[in-house]
């Protein structure tokens, strides 16, 4: 053996735990359907595992059955015996193990997507979201009135949240792996999902039907928090701002941002873009890209296109770094 | 259209079952998404097509099963072992005939198949 071959082998020996270990951390987390955190999600995760399971013992029976033929059996098969063989392992058993997982997956309906009728009876949270190029509108139903808000779901644990799904220009997909199914985001059509978080905890959503440029950084935050904190966070959505006049206000009207912006309470009034009331409370800018931090926020509003190539928003680069600062400033203080 | 003909040997009775599968498809899922986009949850249009759906696929099943039959009669029930491969008119047919029941077979279980849904969903909005 050559030792550059040698060496090899024992680095592939080394590395492979490693990649075996950093492919089961990808079983749990944050945005994780082997990890579910939700009623819905929990069937999802027990119906793979059922089909998985199912489908090995299928395949190690088909290979045993194989490696028989191949390699130990003498005698040839009557030919009465392999035409019911065929009969029977070709046809019939195969017929009748896909009725059986039809009927599971279709009995499994109710729990994977329940029926609109109940989950109006329950009560529970209800909202409406809008998958926009590159981003999530967020209206939630709240005592008086809608509230709106962008790329973060707050949810109650233990409550039921249904919300009904829109796009105004291109085909999305709604999937918070954690919580619950998939569900498409079409353009002139309103589809519904309704999830459960049981456990507390920060889940990641994303776009799972591919929709441009920034497809792969279109994803939102779900905060699943105790129905009283939920009250809370709820009201304090509902708000206005809580800066409104100075500096920042100032610039954020004059520079234009208020054509595509909203800040209640404020003149600005803009429904193009994300609504920034309360911008300053969320995890994350631009859609779970970047992390809600000044340097973060001054990069995006320099050059947002260079974070998210085709975003919907001009670039502030010409404005004096102060200016920006200021801007960005203002942006963190809407909490 | 279901019947293999005396002495003529024609491929027509063949596609009888896989038409009768394709038509109740058609005819269940065009039913389903003209139900759903019309009903309003208070009336019964989503419950008329689920019924009309069990219905079709009574109906479907019967012409599978008198297709087959024919099917297993022009094979010669089962009496003469495949492949008839032979090239006489007696093998010409039973393949025909066996060719056609193992067609009915297949477009029998398929529209159980497409049928099942509609067993087991009670409500549209999905
Ligand atoms: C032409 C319309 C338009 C103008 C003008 C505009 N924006 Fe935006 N803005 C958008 C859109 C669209 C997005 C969503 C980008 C994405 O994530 O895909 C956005 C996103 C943002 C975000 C991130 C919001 C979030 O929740 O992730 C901030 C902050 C922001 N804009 C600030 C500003 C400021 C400050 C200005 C003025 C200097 C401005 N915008 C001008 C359209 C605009
Ligand atoms: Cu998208």
């Amino acid at each position: 053996m050559t030792p550059l071959l040698s060496a090899t082998q024992t680095a592939a020996r080394r590395t492979l735990p490693l990649a075996l270990c950093l492919a089961a951390a990808g079983c749990s987390g944050p945005q994780s359907a082997l990890d579910p955190a939700g009623r819905e999600a929990e069937t999802v995760a027990h119906l793979f595992f059922v089909m998985t399971i199912g489908g090995a013992v299928i395949w190690l029976a088909v290979i045993a059955l194989a490696v028989y033929a191949g390699g130990f059996k003498q005698r040839t098969l009557s030919e009465e015996t392999g035409q019911r063989l065929i009969l029977w392992g070709g046809a019939v058993v195969p017929t009748l193990i896909l009725a059986a997982l039809l009927a599971y997956a279709l009995w499994l309906m109710p729990d994977l997507r329940p029926w609109t009728r109940e989950a109006m009876a329950e009560g529970g949270v209800k909202g409406h979201v809008t998958a926009e190029q590159y981003w999530w509108r967020v209206r939630m139903e709240g005592p008086g009135g809608p509230v709106e808000s962008a790329n973060e779901l707050i949810v109650p644990v233990g409550q039921r949240v249904d919300l009904t799904l829109t796009s105004p220009d291109v085909i999305h997909s709604f999937w918070i792996p954690a919580l619950a199914g998939k569900i498409d985001m079409i353009p002139g059509r309103t589809n519904r999902i309704t999830l459960r978080a049981d456990r507390p905890g920060v889940y990641r959503g994303v776009c799972a039907e591919f929709c441009g440029e920034s497809h792969a950084l279109m994803a939102f935050t779900v905060r699943a928090v105790p129905p009283q904190e939920h009250a809370a966070l709820a009201a304090a959505e509902a708000r206005p701002a809580a800066v409104t006049s100075g500096e920042g206000l100032r610039l954020f009207l004059e520079k234009g941002c208020a054509a595509c912006h909203a800040i209640r309470g404020t003149e600005a009034r803009g429904g193009v873009g994300p609504d920034l009331t309360h911008v300053g409370s969320r995890p994350t800018i631009a859609a779970a890209t970047l992390p809600n931090d000044q340097a973060s926020r001054e990069r995006f509003l320099r050059n947002p296109d260079a974070v998210k190539p085709g975003v919907r928003m001009p670039g502030y680069d010409m404005l004096p770094p102060a200016e920006i600062e200021t801007l960005a400033r203002f942006l963190g203080d809407l909490k | 259209m279901f019947i293999h003909g005396g002495r003529n040997e024609t491929l027509w009775p063949l596609i009888g079952p896989p038409a009768v599968w394709a038509i109740h498809f058609t005819a269940s899922y065009v039913w389903a998404a003209i139900a759903c986009a019309k009903t309003t949850h208070e009336d019964a249009i989503y419950l008329t097509a689920r019924i009309g759906i069990g219905v079709m696929t009574v109906l479907a099943l019967a012409a599978i099963a008198y297709a087959s039959y024919h099917a297993w009669r022009v094979w010669g029930f089962g009496r003469y072992e495949p492949p008839h491969a032979d090239d006489t008119e007696e093998d010409r047919r039973r393949f025909l005939g066996y060719a056609t029941l193992l067609l009915a077979a297949l477009s029998a279980v398929s529209v159980i198949f497409v049928a099942l849904p509609a067993a087991f969903i009670p409500e549209c909005t999905w």
